[in-house]
């Protein structure tokens, strides 16, 4: 896991997104991975109250934490933000039948990036996420990620609603592929 | 104007078998939800709504308007939440073909309450019956089986129909997720009864019948 850059990273923010999603039962974690999540995906696949569902393609956690919600299990999903783009139309699914859905963003092509593919989502998500009716809350300090993902899954869980937290690339660092 | 669209493709595709197919949809799919128990429905949307809730407007049903290409997603979601009751994904060809990747997110949990049954008329119905890819050569159960389900299998006649409905119906034992694609004539039928539209009361009710 790449450290906060510029030192040493004394925060566990991973083991703060860890232990609210311990806190609300989140049974099911489904994802299609980033770098930026790696960690967080090792500390709930050793979690045995914790099933991971790894994904084809971002829009099927949607439905598929809509059909856990149906069945009465919480679940999280997990991507980078070009994965935000996959989900446009699915999020219609938890809009008009207000399915919680609690959705933890890593940022790239947001601030530092180096690949200019990232950009055009890194720059829309946020934007595309309110236009599709959820609460967007983001994180660039992470000192700040166990209360703001905590307050997220509070208001996912029991508004019910869609709530993203969108972990900036100040938390993760700026990938550069060592360049 | 569609059937000049149709022509050109029909050289890939059959444009006139499916209107022969012995077996008819609103048949199936009461004979799939006859003393269905306790189990736990998903319909695509489109025509599988309307013959399910042809059937009955049953709060165990969640009936999809939209999110195309999202059912089995949703299913296996059900699935893995409720793993003692059967979980059964009632979808059309062209909803499945959306979200073909969720079979293989499907073979890979391999929930053993999961069935996906595709109401397979190789057109899409609600939109004016155009043809899909599986008026051509598109084996979808070989799809499944690729992806990991214990069970896949097409059905062309009342006879195999029979033979499959009690795997289909009952899933306790089986091995892992199973896939059924039902070959049935492409016609058009009256919509029938409306399942509610609002999102929120088809899953409170769901919910409130499921987890009281
Ligand atoms: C994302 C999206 N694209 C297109 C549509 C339009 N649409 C609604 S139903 C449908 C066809 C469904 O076909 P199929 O699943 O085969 O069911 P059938 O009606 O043939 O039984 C389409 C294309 C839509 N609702 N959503």
């Amino acid at each position: 896991m790449q450290a906060n850059q510029g030192g040493v990273d004394p925060v566990d923010w991973t083991g703060a997104i860890y232990s609210t999603l311990q806190d609300w039962q989140v049974a099911q974690v489904a994802y299609v991975p980033d770098a930026g999540h790696s960690e967080l995906i090792i500390r709930c696949d050793r979690d045995e109250n914790m099933r991971l569902v790894p994904l084809t393609t971002e829009e099927e956690g949607i439905a598929l934490l809509a059909g856990a919600w149906l069945g009465g299990q919480r679940g999280v999903l997990l991507m980078q933000s070009s994965g935000v783009g996959n989900c446009i139309n699915m999020l219609s699914l938890a809009r008009v039948c207000r399915f919680p859905l609690l959705t933890l963003v890593t940022m790239r092509g947001q601030w530092g990036e180096f690949n200019p593919w990232q950009v055009p989502m890194g720059q829309l998500t946020p934007k595309v996420l309110a236009d599709a009716d959820s609460l967007v809350f983001s994180v660039d300090d992470p000192a700040a990620m166990g209360q703001t993902v905590a307050g997220a899954a509070r208001m996912a869980f029991e508004g019910p609603a869609q709530a993203a937290v969108l972990i900036g690339q100040a938390v993760i660092g700026a990938k550069s592929f060592g360049r | 104007m569609g059937d000049t669209m149709d022509e050109k493709l029909n050289n890939t595709l059959d444009r006139d078998r499916a209107v022969d197919y012995a077996l008819r949809r609103r048949e199936v799919v009461a004979q799939l939800l006859a003393d269905r128990g306790d189990t736990l429905v998903v319909a695509g949307l489109g025509a599988p709504v309307w013959d399910c809730t042809a059937v009955e407007d049953h709060p165990l049903n969640f009936p999809l308007w939209g999110a195309m290409g999202g059912a089995a997603a949703m299913g296996l979601g059900l699935a893995m939440a409720q793993p003692d009751r059967r979980v059964l994904v009632i979808t059309g060809d062209g909803e499945m073909l959306m979200g073909l990747g969720a079979l293989t997110t499907i073979g890979a949990q391999q929930p053993d309450n999961l069935a996906i049954v595709v109401c397979d008329n190789e057109r899409y119905g609600e939109t004016g019956m155009q043809l899909t890819h599986t008026a051509g050569g598109l084996d979808l159960p070989a799809m499944a089986l690729a992806a990991g389900f214990a069970t896949a299998a097409g059905i062309r006649s009342d006879n195999e129909f029979k033979a499959a409905l009690p795997a289909i119906r009952e899933g306790r034992n089986a091995a892992g997720p199973g896939f059924w694609s039902i070959k049935i004539r492409a016609e058009n039928n009256a919509i029938g009864v409306m399942p509610p539209k609002d999102g929120v009361t088809l899953k409170d009710r769901f919910r409130a019948a499921l987890l009281g």
